[in-house]
């Protein structure tokens, strides 16, 4: 189905199933333990052998010897595979740095070797006995001294947002010099680490020439057909299988080492083996949210129109790697007629730096929206009011292109009214609540609204039940309730009649998860597969398509109604299709939008920041499902609270590594930093989008937050924090005296 | 410790800083030890490398793969499993320390078909996302209620004297050991809000 014209009534607005608050359906495996994910495959591989991963002690240079042979005595261990033996392996979508192979390494604990045993333990303690030999060099670790050296370069994040190096309107110089209020502030935000929950895992199978992988990953699409290059076989022998997925936030977009190790360790072993990355090897092995150095000058008439905005990035990477696109919403966030957006590269021997969560918006509206809140003050100007006067209902570098759909007003005001903003006192340091001070904060949160072609497989057996196969994944993100909702309102049939199987690489190849893509992209493939299966159970039935009414498990037409089950009665009835994006989706901005309210508290002693309410209203089209959306946003909001007040990969940049690789050194937030959540919807769709009439809200939670908690904690305290994470020896030595 | 302190090898450190003298001893076989504990009220007997945690010995031994491992450090709570009516990370304890023990796993507390009160409240109440460390926050929340009952005191517990009751601080900084990078922590503390009233 090629989606080329506005979305009409369809039968999704009948809003029966969709748009429902339903308990997730796959929710009584993943809470009893047994929906099984990659590691956990004795179903299909009883046997299997355990490879267990080394990684680099060096940052950059070269392998120069690897010494197995007393790990090869070691007992239990069947093989061992060395990044020596291996020719270089080919990269897949979207990888930078090599996987594995060849003598050259790029980053720290990049994979040398992967030792195979009967059991982990041995494998373990074998691997203790590899030697190996480097020829280290030097490399370049340190962002703040290679920043002079950055160059300006376009980049695509691969996930929604991008733009060339440098991009103006206007004249930005000159309006930003007769500008009667101007800020130029200059920001920094973390490396940071996915850490995701479920480490990066894939048990491996080959059965002659052909390999199976069951493995953690967002992208099936893409896996597929990066495995298949990898261990040059053709896709027809390759598959990959990812029903569960213990989270991503975008780590796991791509095959990763677990992945190409297990294919190999279980070439050589004979047999199949799973491999899991250590904790302590993720964060510098995988890929990471790179670190930022900002700038942002704003000019605005008295009245608080900006006339003026630039908003300027610098980021590292290895050399073939991309800029972090983190100025990317400014050029369509706020309204102004001069404008500058530039992101600017230098080359590091850090780990990759790669997509996580929002890449591009969430740093740079971690940065952009403490620079509103610090115009809007001196302005004089509420923040809300300051970003209400700035709102644009067009595209600003193309004044011609409208909005889709734009209702961040409606979210700032509704969110205001809600949290009451208006008891805000814009004096900061000013409230106290026995020994904390009291602060509240607000900002916009934006987000692209990116559609990928995406395919279903809708079956109707003759008990009347409907199965969905699509390699779409769930990683947390409610794919299989969402899909099977779908499926149930197309064809008029309660959820509990609806089977929705994901992430086989057999199955249509979806959109996969990322880029807040997936939930209307891959639902919206489920709604055209379901039009034709629609269009045979009609024929079957003697029923005209377009008229029949598909509801209750009948097909009704006239006064004729007959139940769904029976046009499978004499077999099976399968449909299969693709959604395809037309010019539809670029002629007009889709976005979606938000406002974050946070209030927080300081301890007037220790200057440690506990959050105390957080609120986001939310903007997307229409929603799906309340329940798993909402739970989405939340957790957006909980991973840019965590780069707000605690999350930073600490660089050594001596030895050119990440040096708190592990979930006890990169803190991420806990229960106890976590007040009760807020999430309010607007009621809206945007027929632009899908026949879904929906966006995503994967991402938007998290674009925006840090600097909601940023500004309440100068509204708090009075002390502005520019560096991320704001933790406590960022403010002790300027707090207010405790008198 | 003192006796592995007294047998270190003389000038430990230059052999430290010589990695090409560093060939080591070709490893032992793995030492087995037996052991019996009972797992979700079942005897299991288990002939164990007395290296594999509790944690390897449900999931690789007794294919019990709901206990997950997120950090095999102790730094996550994925892994967490009641012993002996107490909470803790399966993945820091060694099995054959449990001889006798009696082991509660997710797979113990109820079935897709038949689930736990505290199971079908994370449910209701959306506390999961991904489902990688739900099976610890569950054991923990259940532990975590039976231990307020039992009077213990957490950090956030103000009098000491007085007995502890389930409150949202109290559930916050008691599963603040089980880390849910979805962050469903919101969701979660409902749901052990709405557990703890009902069989109050």
């Amino acid at each position: 189905m090629k989606f080329d014209t506005p979305a009409g009534q369809n039968p999704i607005d009948r809003l029966k199933v969709v748009g429902q608050p339903t308990d997730r359906i796959d929710g009584k495996y993943k809470t009893t333990g047994t929906a099984p994910y990659a590691y956990e495959r004795n179903d299909v591989a009883p046997d299997a052998a355990y490879g267990y991963v080394l990684g680099a002690g060096i940052a950059k240079g070269r392998v120069r010897r690897i010494d197995t042979a007393s790990a090869r005595q070691a007992p239990g261990v069947i093989a061992i595979v060395t990044t020596l033996d291996t020719p270089r392996v080919e990269r897949g979508v979207m990888n930078v740095a090599y996987l594995f192979g060849g003598d050259v390494i790029q980053h720290y604990h990049q994979a040398i070797a992967v030792v195979v045993a009967e059991t982990f333990e041995q494998a373990r303690a074998a691997s203790f006995l590899v030697q190996v030999e480097y020829a280290p060099e030097a490399g370049k670790f340190d962002l703040a001294a290679e920043a002079a050296g950055a160059e300006p370069v376009p980049a695509e994040s691969g996930e929604g947002s991008g733009g060339d190096g440098e991009e103006r309107v206007g004249d930005f110089e000159g309006a930003f010099a007769q500008a009667p209020v101007t800020l130029d502030a200059a920001y920094t935000t973390a490396d940071e680490s996915h850490a995701m929950m479920e480490p990066h895992a894939t048990l491996a199978a080959w059965d002659g020439d052909r390999v199976t992988l069951w493995t953690a990953n967002q992208m099936i699409g893409w896996g597929h057909g990066s495995i298949a290059k990898m261990l040059d076989l053709p896709k027809a022998k390759v598959r990959l299988d990812a029903p569960y997925v213990g989270g991503g936030f975008g780590g796991k977009l791509f095959v990763r080492a677990d992945a190409v190790l297990a294919a190999l360790a279980s070439k050589a072993a004979g047999r199949p083996v799973k491999v899991a990355l250590t904790r302590p090897l993720i964060a510098n092995n995988t890929t990471h949210r790179p670190a930022t150095i900002q700038r942002v000058r704003i000019g605005a008439t008295q009245d608080g129109t900006i006339t003026a905005i630039a908003h300027e990035s610098i980021s590292g990477n290895l050399p073939d790697g991309d800029p972090e696109t983190a100025v990317n919403q400014t050029k369509l966030l706020y309204a102004g007629a001069n404008r500058l957006t530039a992101m600017k590269l230098a080359h590091l021997d850090l780990p990759e730096g790669n997509a996580m969560r929002a890449p591009g918006e969430a740093p740079g509206l971690a940065v952009l929206e403490i620079a509103m809140d610090e115009m809007a003050e001196k302005l004089g100007l509420d923040p809300v009011e300051f970003r209400i006067r700035n709102d644009t209902q067009v595209d600003p570098n193309q004044p011609d292109r409208r909005f889709s759909h734009r209702d961040l007003v409606g979210c700032l005001k509704l969110g205001a009214e809600r949290f009451g903003w208006g008891k805000r006192n814009p004096k900061p340091g000013q409230v106290r609540d026995g020994q904390w001070l009291v602060g509240i904060g607000m900002a916009a949160a934006f987000r692209n609204n990116m559609v990928m072609k995406s395919g279903a497989r809708v079956r109707l057996d003759a008990s009347g039940t409907v199965t969905v196969e699509t390699d779409m994944t769930d990683v947390g993100t409610g794919s299989y309730t969402i899909i099977a909702q779908t499926a149930a309102e197309m064809m008029g049939v309660p959820l509990d009649r609806v089977v929705a199987r994901l992430g086989d690489s057999d199955f249509p190849t979806s959109s996969g998860s990322g880029g807040q893509f997936g939930a209307n992209s891959s639902t919206a493939g489920v709604y055209a597969a379901c039009v034709k299966l629609r269009e045979a159970v009609a024929q079957k039935l003697g029923f005209n398509a377009t008229d029949a009414v598909f509801e209750d498990g009948e097909v009704r037409s006239g006064n004729r109604a007959i139940p769904l089950a029976e046009a499978a009665a004499g077999g099976e009835l399968v449909a299969e299709d693709t959604i395809e994006f037309g010019d539809i989706s670029k002629v007009q901005q889709q976005s979606t939008f938000g406002a974050h309210f946070v209030e927080v508290g300081v301890d007037l002693y220790t200057a440690e920041v506990r959050v105390r309410r957080m609120l986001a209203v939310c903007a997307a089209g229409r929603i799906l499902n309340p329940k798993s959306a909402r739970s989405q946003v939340i957790g957006g909001m909980v991973m840019g609270t965590g780069a707000a007040l605690m999350e930073e990969l600490a660089v050594d940049a001596k030895r050119g590594f990440f040096a708190n690789h592990d979930l006890a050194g990169y803190e991420v937030p806990v229960h106890a930093d976590i007040p009760h959540q807020e999430v309010i919807f607007l009621d809206e769709v945007d027929p632009m989008s899908s026949p879904m009439k929906a966006k995503g809200v994967g991402e938007l939670g998290i674009s925006g937050i840090a600097a909601a908690v940023a500004n309440a904690v100068y509204n708090a305290t009075g002390i502005r924090v520019r560096d991320y994470p704001i933790t406590l020896d960022k403010l002790l030595d300027r707090m207010p005296d405790a008198a | 410790m003192l006796g592995a302190t007294a047998a270190a090898p003389e000038g430990a450190g230059a052999w430290a800083a010589d990695t090409s003298a560093r060939t080591p001893a070709p490893t032992d076989a793995p030492v087995l030890a037996k052991v019996t504990f009972t797992v979700n009220g079942q005897r299991r007997d288990l002939e164990l490398d007395t290296r594999t945690s509790l944690l390897d010995a449900a999931r690789e031994h007794l294919h019990l793969t709901g206990s997950k491992k997120g950090c095999d450090h102790g730094q996550c709570g994925a892994c967490t499993m009641i012993v002996d009516g107490r909470r803790i990370n399966a993945c820091l304890t060694l099995a054959v320390m449990h001889q006798g023990a009696e082991i509660t796993t997710i797979e113990g507390l109820g079935q897709p078909d038949a689930l736990h009160p505290m199971q079908a409240a994370f449910v209701k109440h959306d506390g999961y996302q991904c489902g990688y460390c739900t099976p610890g926050q569950i054991c923990s929340g259940v532990a975590v209620l039976d231990e307020i009952r039992a009077g213990i005191p957490s950090h956030v517990t103000a009098d000491l004297e007085a007995a502890p009751t389930v409150t949202e601080a109290e559930i916050r900084e008691r599963m603040s050991g089980n880390i849910c990078r979805c962050g469903a922590y919101s969701n979660i503390v409902e749901a052990m809000t709405e557990v703890a009233g009902r069989s109050a």
